[in-house]
């Protein structure tokens, strides 16, 4: 790639993360000035050294295969494009996707955190979804929590002969639906019932977080599994060099 | 089974998915937010009035709720330019696979 070339995918790169990151004004992220104070900063400072981790790994990545940028601005822009869509569950609500399983798979969950919270933030500040206040909460369950279990469960399964692309799924399926988990967590323990206490108001939110995103989960692993199969069949040698594919798989997954 | 028509299959399962509880439930269910629906419950479990401590910077930058269509025009532009980036890669990488294959056999 020459310098010109270079200079114009960290150009996308830039617009893609700062502009396109901004929509989405009723979403499905811990409200704006939901959560008492201590629980804001408690939940930000867990963030924090994800996010340090995040930026390290990204370099990490960036310096072993430059070319990667592009794939990194994808998994960005998938990320942006699925939290923009909101679908209607058959609980009666509507919610959406948060498009980070397919960052968690090829980049590990540090880097999905630093996607992802770019993703929250500006969401927070043009669209009103979410909120300022609410960022480490959202961060820590949309950008950490859920990779990690995306991650966790496609390492684990990796190794075993349970074929790829029903890894992919369980992996990006499984993590949304932990995502709106520990979201329904976060809101219980900042607001206990006065009936009950955390026990029923956990019941409660899971109902309806957790519960309404089961279809979606099921929406978000299928389309990762395709965006994976394109990526296979077109950018084999990029996820080689990421570690996602390995190289005598290459000719293999390119004439398919 | 080809990747082609395995994709299209998953993609038409996705499509299934979505609309049917639109089919099943659109005559009893509204399709709110569950955001919406989680703040109402805050104030159920706590029984007592649950006021947000902070204003979303946007509402208080233009001092009024973001208007309903403003707020599914942030959507689209949302969705459309994610889509640009990824496809705009996308096509890169199919036309640069094209281009690897040729010169390979030849």
């Amino acid at each position: 790639m020459n310098r010109r070339s270079k200079n114009f995918v960290a150009l996308c790169s830039i617009a893609a993360l700062t502009i396109a990151a901004a929509p989405a004004a009723s979403a499905m992220h811990i409200m704006e000035g939901f959560l008492q104070p201590t629980y804001c900063i408690m939940w930000g400072a867990l963030c924090i050294p994800f996010i340090v981790l995040g930026f390290m790994k990204i370099n990490k990545t960036l310096a072993s295969d430059r070319k990667l940028i592009v794939m990194l601005s994808m998994a960005g822009a998938f990320a942006f494009i699925l939290s923009a869509l909101k679908i209607p569950s058959f609980t009666g609500s509507c919610s959406h996707m948060t498009g980070t399983g397919l960052c968690a798979i090829l980049f590990g969950p540090c880097a999905t955190a630093i996607i992802g919270a770019i993703v929250l933030l500006f969401q927070a500040l043009l669209l009103a979804h979410g909120g300022v206040t609410t960022l480490g909460a959202n961060i820590f369950s949309m950008a950490i929590a859920g990779p990690i279990v995306s991650w966790l469960i496609y390492k684990a399964l990796k190794a075993t002969k349970i074929p790829r692309y029903i890894t992919v799924f369980l992996a990006a399926a499984l993590g949304d639906l932990f995502t709106y988990c520990v979201t329904a967590f976060e809101l219980a323990i900042a607001h206990p019932a006065a009936d009950g206490g955390f026990a029923a108001s956990l019941t409660e939110f899971m109902g309806i977080f957790a519960v309404t995103q089961i279809p979606l989960a099921v929406v978000e692993g299928f389309i990762t599994v395709v965006v994976v199969m394109g990526l296979e069949s077109f950018a084999a040698s990029d996820l080689i060099s990421l570690g996602f594919l390995k190289k005598g798989m290459k000719k293999e997954a390119l004439h398919e | 089974m080809s990747k082609g028509k395995l994709a299209v299959i998953l993609l038409l399962l996705c499509a299934v998915i979505i609309i049917a509880p639109l089919v099943l439930y659109g005559n009893t269910a509204e399709f709110g937010g569950a955001d919406n629906a989680g703040s109402e419950a805050i104030s159920e479990l706590t029984e007592e009035e649950n006021e947000p401590w902070f204003t979303p910077v946007i509402e208080s930058v233009l001092g009024m709720e973001l208007p309903g269509e403003v707020e599914s025009l942030l959507f689209c532009l949302q969705a459309a330019l994610g889509s640009g980036i990824f496809f705009f890669f996308f096509g890169r990488y199919y036309e640069r696979s094209k281009w690897e294959t040729r010169t390979s056999e030849s």
